[in-house]
């Protein structure tokens, strides 16, 4: 009987208390009927099934009537249905939308086989903890170790396609054949690099995006084994990669094998670093294992080759690991913002649910009184808890739909994934636990404290609703809305005004009106230095006959758009081991004359590069004033000079300093070489491509003339990268301008919501107090000193809510500082105006009630008690 | 309580337990296992209704207002206290005939097409 009994618990409780005696009576009647050992285990086997089937059934239409019930009673009080759900959708939107980009950047595996096993290979010197490796550091890191399964090099490319429609510049990889099976991919269509396809005189082999392959060539599956022309040379296609690889960023559309010149300075040479490295750990080695092996193999390469190799070690990484410290911190506070909202919100649904428990005592005390028994009424309150938790989570996950698509820019580029996360089920599985847990947290237990109290005294005619105890919680729920919202308010202060600072620093030109757009030469076609200048003299002479154009040039990287380009810098006099480090480099670029004044970058001293700076002139520089102070500290720079890539060079001209890494980082001192005194294919790299032009003009009119200008120069030559200066720098902030946006909507939710708190509680508190008011009045209260206690009540709720804010805003201040910018965490204006804000909203929030206390009826009131 | 007592044609088709309960306290006011034994003995044992099965019935219908539960007991030595006797509601006697009428058509229906022996 007993293991009935224990059937008997998987029906409902007050099921059981009904009919539970009498089913214990006919089970044990069955079961003294059966007779003999056979006859007793087919009827359990028999009662198994069907308790399991009722007991179920008798759930179902339990919650039928549950369901049927909430619905009509939520439609009988609208505005507090809607308020909740929309309480729900805006704390469970922020949140699915904070976990959808955090999820995508930060936890979910890339896409590719094993990811956890792919690595990033770089070398350490003392000033840099990742850079490029040298060919030859590469091909010595593959041959000696032994922790991997595999190891391949790439580098960004960007490539003239010609041939196919207009010309165009297209982004891809340079790579070595290791490279797409180490990913552990396979083509759409077609194959992949052979072995062979990555030495020196093998032919051209190209890959295509499924993307390049769409919109280029139409899709055509005819399209393998056809020829293009990259950069004036013969590659065939070979295959198309899969619509969803993005590799080794989002950016690249093709594919080319990477042809290494063994022979080449370029590969001897152990400072030139260029390439990027990928691995694959094999199984069973640990990632410390690994790096420890890289460790002891830059020391005996540093060893073999002190003078190249001096200090080099290297940095193993995981590939996932990726991301920027700053993007990391960003997605944190955005997820920590969000989960402000929904603490706030919960606290909200929590007041709210209470206040409606409160208001429905008497409904439930009926209800107990005619016999439904406790478990049957909190069942019927947690359903209706859920059934607005999950509708207002549904709302949520259209909420977070529509704001994931203003997030994609916290999503970096740097990551070998798409753009936009999307709305997936483990995103739905987080926002249906989240509304769950929301409900039945913040729904469940009020329910159960409403029914504990819902005895007959509530019956009372008159009977207050509400105890003392019950008002505090209510309280300390608001005060915690209070801080919660001051965290918000000054987290998206400090960031406003960390944006606010890198906005105006000075990038060191002049952004406004200049136009760039890059024209990439073909090699070998533009191999002479002869050639180039002719090309970049045409273009320019063209460019500034202009109507409205003040001056052009031709610079090889714009800055903040390439930020490397780092070159080692010897000086006379200065012992050559201290200079091998970092802080003896520069950036390097080659200009036309032209370049400082077309950017508006300030000439101190001496002359500007000249187009007789040519190879027969002796070699110039032009530096920035940092460079010149690093160096002669005390004395003139102009006339010293200084070795650097490969040349004596001597200093004509000291120009103001930019700021080549970004608004929010240091750069190198920068080194301006003549584009004359580029020698044929030397440092082909920094090869001048860059077009930047200043104008009066609105650029509309002037790109279709400098097209013009640049087909009449050279009919294959493309065009791309259009842009202006002020969008590059706006860049910078880009993703900043969109974290505060999404952290402001995130504080102004907060703080309407909080206000809705406190409004709430007031409004409660004078309903409950409609008596007292009202004899105050009676005997002579003013109706200021009225206003002035409700509203009192509500200061002292926002100022007990302000001040752990306030700690609790300092703290996370100190925990974002990497991205404020030397924005001081506790930085007294932001921390002002927050408090004034949550002031405002304390007034705001109280004066409604205090209001409607105010015009309390002394004689209504009194005599109603 | 609002009287949501639904038409009896809203009901139809009854499940064949719940018409079995109906046909057994129409005749006699009846304890749960007393429905349980009425209905064995009328179907030649061919339909024995499980506990579970029984007062999951028993609460639907009460709830549909198709029976009531009664305080008339039988006399102390046959009664025993755990029980509950059930007796059909008016409202039960309308849906159980219009349940026999349903059945009967259907029948009639079958054997118009000759799939029953008898008379149509």
């Amino acid at each position: 009987m007993r293991a009935y009994d224990i059937l008997l618990r998987l029906y409902p409780a007050s099921f059981r208390a009904e009919y539970g005696a009498e089913m214990r009576a006919i089970w044990g009647r069955r079961r003294r009927d059966a007779a003999g050992p056979r006859a007793v285990a087919a009827l359990w086997i028999a009662t198994l099934f069907e308790v399991l089937a009722n007991a179920t059934a008798v759930h179902w239409d339990i919650l039928r009537q549950d369901l049927r019930y909430t619905m009509r009673t939520l439609a009988q009080s609208p505005g507090f249905a809607l308020t909740a759900i929309a309480v729900l959708a805006l704390g469970v939107g922020a949140n699915t939308a904070a976990f959808s980009v955090t999820d995508f950047v930060l936890i979910r595996p890339l896409p590719f086989p094993q990811p956890e096993r792919l690595l990033t290979l770089w070398e350490k010197a003392p000033e840099y903890s990742q850079m490029e490796l040298s060919p030859a550091n590469y091909v010595d890191w593959k041959q000696m170790s032994k922790s991997f399964d595999g190891m391949g090099a790439y580098v960004d490319t960007s490539v003239n396609l010609v041939g196919q429609g207009d010309p165009e510049r297209i982004e891809g990889a340079a790579m070595t054949a290791d490279v797409l099976p180490l990913l552990g991919v396979q083509p759409f269509m077609g194959r992949m690099f052979s072995g062979a396809e990555d030495r020196e005189g093998a032919p051209g082999r190209v890959l295509l995006s499924y993307q390049l392959w769409q919109a280029v060539f139409g899709g055509d599956r005819g399209v393998i084994g056809r020829r293009v022309n990259l950069d004036n040379a013969p590659y065939e296609v070979i295959g198309v990669m899969p619509r969803d690889f993005h590799f080794p960023s989002r950016d690249a559309e093709l594919w080319t094998a990477m042809r290494f010149d063994q022979h080449s300075d370029d590969f001897r040479d152990r400072n030139n670093n260029y390439l990027n490295v990928l691995a694959r750990l094999k199984p069973g080695v640990s990632l410390e294992q690994a790096r420890a092996e890289m460790g002891v193999i830059a020391a005996q390469l540093e060893r073999q080759f002190p003078r190249e190799n001096r200090q080099t070690g290297a940095t193993v990484n995981l590939l996932r690991d990726e991301v920027s410290q700053q993007s990391r911190l960003l997605l944190m506070a955005l997820s920590g913002a969000a989960l402000c909202v929904l603490l706030i919100a919960c606290a909200n649904l929590a007041n709210l649910l209470m206040a409606r428990g409160l208001a429905r005592q008497r409904e439930l005390a009926v209800r107990t009184a005619m016999g439904a028994g406790r478990e049957r009424l909190v069942r019927q309150l947690i359903t209706e808890s859920l059934v607005l938790a999950l509708t207002g989570g549904a709302a949520g996950v259209l909420v977070a739909a529509g704001a994931v698509r203003l997030l994609t820019r916290l999503v970096p580029a740097s990551l070998p994934i798409a753009q936009a996360p999307s709305i997936d089920v483990r995103v739905l599985i987080f926002a249906a636990l989240v509304s769950c847990l929301t409900g039945v947290g913040f729904g469940v237990f009020p329910a159960l404290r409403a029914c504990r109290q819902s005895d007959l005294s509530a019956l009372r005619e008159g009977a207050r609703a509400g105890g003392g105890h019950k008002e505090r919680l209510r309280s300390v729920l608001v005060i915690g809305e209070v801080a919660a919202c001051v965290v918000l308010l000054v987290s998206a202060g400090l960031l406003v005004r960390a944006l606010w600072r890198i906005e105006a620093t000075d990038p060191g030109f002049q952004a406004d009106g200049v136009l760039t757009m890059e024209t990439a030469l073909p090699m070998p076609k533009y191999q002479e230095t002869a050639r180039r200048a002719g090309f970049c003299t045409r273009v320019l002479s063209s460019v500034r006959a202009l109507p409205g154009v003040s001056n052009a040039a031709y610079i090889s990287f714009l800055p903040m758009v390439m930020r490397g380009g780092i070159w080692p810098v010897t000086v006379e006099g200065k012992p050559a081991e201290a200079q091998r480090s970092g802080a003896h480099t520069a950036s390097l670029r080659f200009a036309t004359p032209g370049f400082f004044a077309t950017m508006g970058i300030p000439l101190h001293r001496g002359r500007d590069i000249a187009e007789s700076d040519g190879l027969d002139a002796p070699y110039a520089a032009v530096v920035s004033e940092s460079f010149g102070r690093r160096y002669w500290p005390d004395g003139d720079p102009l006339g010293r000079h200084f070795k650097m890539a490969f040349h004596d060079r001597t200093i004509v001209g000291v120009v103001g300093d930019i700021r080549v890494r970004g608004l929010e980082r240091t750069s190198e001192p920068q080194v301006y070489l003549p584009y004359r005194q580029q020698e044929g294919d030397s440092l082909i790299f920094y090869m001048p491509k860059d077009l930047v032009i200043r104008s009066a003009g609105g650029t509309g009119t002037l790109l279709p003339a400098v097209r013009q200008i640049i087909r009449g120069t050279d009919s294959e030559q493309p065009i791309s990268g259009v842009r202006t200066m002020a969008s590059i720098v706006e860049d910078q902030t880009a993703s900043r301008a969109a974290q505060v946006r999404v952290l402001g909507a995130f504080a102004a939710i907060a703080f309407l919501l909080a206000g809705v708190g406190i409004h709430g509680l007031l409004s409660f508190a004078v309903s409950r107090r409609t008596q007292e008011i009202g004899v105050r009045i009676a005997l002579g209260a003013q109706p200021g000193g009225i206003v002035k206690m409700i509203v009192g009540q509500g200061a002292v709720l926002a100022f007990a809510g302000v001040l752990p804010g306030m700690v609790l805003a300092y703290a996370a201040g100190r925990a974002m500082e990497g991205l404020l910018a030397g924005v001081q965490p506790g930085d007294a204006l932001t921390f002002a105006s927050a408090i004034a804000l949550c002031v405002l909203m304390t007034v705001l929030g109280s004066l409604l009630p205090a209001m409607r206390a105010v015009r309390i009826d002394p004689i209504a009131a009194i005599r109603s008690e | 309580m609002r009287d949501t007592r639904p038409l009896p044609d809203a009901l139809l088709p009854l499940p064949p337990a719940t018409f079995h309960i109906l046909l057994s306290v129409a005749e006699d006011d009846r304890h749960g296992y007393a429905i349980i034994q009425d209905i064995a003995a009328r179907t030649n044992g061919e339909l024995k209704l499980s506990a579970g099965t029984l007062y999951r019935s028993i609460q639907r219908m009460l709830e549909q207002g198709l029976i009531a539960e009664t305080q008339d007991r039988p006399a102390p030595e046959y009664d025993d206290e755990r029980r509950r006797y059930y007796r059909i509601t008016p409202f039960g006697a309308t849906v159980a005939q219009a349940e026999a009428r349903r059945l009967t058509q259907l029948v009639r229906m079958a054997r118009a097409r000759g799939f029953a022996a008898g008379r149509a």
